[in-house]
């Protein structure tokens, strides 16, 4: 079956006053309905340009290059050469995204209500009372009590996890196939956190919606997605099923990151912790492996060449030389 | 609400009483008038006894309080010059006044918003470094320069605009200036054009960087209404503060444009009772000024509490 997104070969480029930064550098996925692909990397791998080069949602003097297919039932096209026009009306309607900081994220001189109806007008022509009705009745979806009332607070009036979860019923509103979730989590507490995971989760079997899933708490990756993107220097270094990647990692940044989980799970420590040797140099456009500085299994070939694709296993794509096992070169669809 | 409010207007009134004291103190420093209001042949003995009789042998503070009791009566004594009550003729320059400022303070906020919208929505542009030019312009101009400029070209070269006085017309039983206002009101407003064009301009820029303006776009609205309901409304909060203040400025200092154009408002006034001691109109001038300073301001910030729904009184 045809994937519901398709990422090829995407790079995004910022050009700024210090000079050009390579934020992201032929990222590849797949994204299947329905499913939740978790992207995990430490800060400043490029999780979060990747998916604002998706939308659009970049400054200017942005370059973005590569392909994203989008392909939901009835049309396909390709989110990076549609048009300004298209795309806006795919965003919020096809394809939604929810930040990290819920409060900065809504409009504070708007009712949360208000907020909401807006996609609903924008894109399914409701009039003003049907997207009120509609807005309470998401409201009360995503688990705010009182919801008619609720309609009319400001966001300040909220507590952090309620934000978030009107940021969700904003999200979902116009039942989107893709929902990109920017880690949602991050800024709330434990018990929060894993409310908010849990509806997520709820929405996304209800309403048969794609979630990726930007996340550092390896716990959520563990209960929540199918799949997994692990990032490192603006690549996806690995992909692969979530058991997968737990049992046998591909890549020795993944080895890496998930030797540093201690085995208490679900407390808060199980974040990603930093390996040893300082991240990559996004300045300079990379024309090797990024991870070849602290990886302990570098040799000539890291420093010559980047690595494409190696499928290791089915389902597990991995970008090394490292020959340490059995590999075969990528199949090309 | 109520208990914000009480506190607020307390100190707004301590406030007006303390600038009253200080504008009290500073003037009876330059000496008591008397000595202006006598003739230079008058005997010590003659000034002594018109001191006695006005009462400006007492200690000072005694005559303060009887200037406060006064006030609160509406009595702000007389002018020596006018030989009239001093707060009638404040109340007869008014009107002129609040004309000129109110037309000034509008002729701003048309010309420092558009301006300051212009530049801060197109950072870094052509039309970015003319907002921010007419901005530093604004600001740097000296007004008493730039109104004797406008008179020159205006009213003597081209002769579209009278160069002194204040002429009305009446419309529907109310009493308009006409043309006499333009030069005016345009000096005037010019250092507040720059004051809005520089602080829209930077509350802009500032907002379309916010995160909500990004998840604004992410939900595909139409430009238009990011541009009114995200980013304009977010920007306009900030400037209402600053408009009340200019408002209040516009309404105080008009000293300058007033006397070169020869408005007949409280700043001619203010600057004429100044020059000749006239104790009692400095008085009542500065009380009145003072007041709708104070007023402004604490007005200012209930108007904000309406615009605003994070700020809530405690
Ligand atoms: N507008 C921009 N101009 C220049 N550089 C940018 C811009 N936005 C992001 N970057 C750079 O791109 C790189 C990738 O950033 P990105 O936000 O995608 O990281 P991330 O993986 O989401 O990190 P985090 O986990 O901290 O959110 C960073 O080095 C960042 O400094
Ligand atoms: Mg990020």
């Amino acid at each position: 079956m045809k994937p519901l997104l398709s990422v090829r070969n995407l790079s995004t480029r910022f050009d700024t006053f210090d000079g050009s930064v390579y934020a992201v550098n032929d990222v590849s996925f797949d994204l299947k309905a329905g499913e939740t692909l978790a992207v995990v990397g430490e800060s400043g791998s490029g999780k979060s340009v990747t998916m604002l080069s998706l939308l659009g949602l970049l400054p200017r003097s942005t370059w973005v290059t590569g392909s994203a297919i989008f392909a939901p039932e009835g049309f396909e096209l390709d989110l990076l050469s549609v048009s300004k026009a298209e795309l806006n009306s795919l965003r919020g309607n096809k394809i939604s995204i929810i930040f990290q900081d819920a409060l900065r994220s809504l409009n504070p001189v708007m009712t949360v209500g208000e907020q909401i109806t807006e996609s609903l007008i924008t894109h399914h022509q409701y009039n003003k009372n049907g997207a009120h009705k509609r807005a309470v009745e998401l409201l009360e979806m995503v688990g705010i009590a009182q919801p008619d009332k609720r309609y009319y607070a400001y966001p300040h009036m909220f507590s952090g996890g309620m934000r978030q979860r009107a940021m969700i019923a904003i999200a979902i509103s116009c039942t989107p196939d893709i929902l990109i979730a920017d880690e949602p989590t991050t800024a709330l507490d434990v018990t929060i956190q894993a409310q908010i995971v849990e509806l997520t989760r709820r929405l996304q079997q209800d309403l048969g919606i794609a979630v990726i899933w930007i996340t550092h708490d390896l716990g959520v990756v563990a209960g929540l997605a199918d799949r997994v993107m692990v990032m490192y220097g603006g690549t996806g270094v690995e992909i692969a099923p979530v058991d997968l990647l737990y049992e046998n990692p591909g890549h020795p940044y993944t080895a890496g990151l998930l030797g540093a989980i201690p085995s208490i799970a679900g407390s808060s420590a199980d974040r990603l912790v930093s390996i040893e040797g300082a991240p990559p140099d996004l300045f300079q456009e990379p024309r090797h492996c990024q991870f070849a500085w602290r990886c302990r299994y570098v040799f000539d070939r890291c420093w010559k060449e980047k690595p494409p694709g190696y499928i290791i296993s089915p389902g597990q794509v991995v970008k090394c030389f490292y020959d340490g096992r059995e590999k075969t070169p990528r199949v090309e669809e | 609400m109520l208990r914000y409010l009480l506190s607020r207007l307390i100190s707004s009134a301590a406030l007006l009483l303390g600038v009253l004291f200080l504008v009290f103190m500073l003037l009876h420093l330059t000496g008591d008038p008397v000595s202006l209001m006598v003739s230079r042949y008058a005997s010590p003995e003659d000034i002594e006894a018109l001191r006695e009789e006005l009462g400006f042998n007492r200690p000072l503070l005694v005559q303060f309080g009887d200037f406060l009791s006064g006030a609160f009566q509406g009595d702000f004594g007389s002018s020596f010059r006018y030989r009239q009550p001093a707060m009638d003729l404040v109340l007869q320059r008014i009107p002129a006044t609040i004309e000129l400022a109110s037309v000034a303070l509008l002729m701003a906020i048309l010309m420092g918003v558009t301006i300051g919208i212009l530049g801060g929505s197109n950072p870094n542009t052509i039309l970015d470094s003319i907002a921010r030019g007419i901005g530093l312009l604004g600001q740097t101009i000296p007004t008493f320069w730039l109104g004797l400029i406008l008179i020159i070209i205006f009213s003597l070269r081209l002769g579209w605009f009278p160069s002194f006085g204040r002429e009305t017309f009446t419309f529907l039983g109310l009493t308009l200036p006409d043309q006499s206002i333009v030069l005016p009101a345009f000096a005037l407003s010019l250092f507040t054009t720059g004051q809005l064009a520089r602080f829209t301009r930077s509350a802009v820029m500032e907002v379309m960087n916010e995160d909500y303006v990004t998840t604004a776009r992410s939900k595909g609205l139409k430009k238009k209404r990011i541009y009114f309901k995200y980013i304009l409304k977010n920007s306009a909060i900030p400037l209402i503060s600053i408009i009340g203040v200019q408002f209040s400025y516009l309404l105080s200092g008009s000293i300058y444009i007033e006397t070169i154009f020869s408005w007949p408002g409280l700043g001619s006034l203010l600057a004429e009772a100044v020059g000749t001691r006239d104790f009692f109109l400095v008085q009542a001038t500065a009380f009145f000024t003072s007041l709708v300073v104070i007023g402004l301001h604490l007005l200012t910030d209930l108007v904000y509490v309406l615009v605003d729904p994070r700020i809530r009184y405690r």
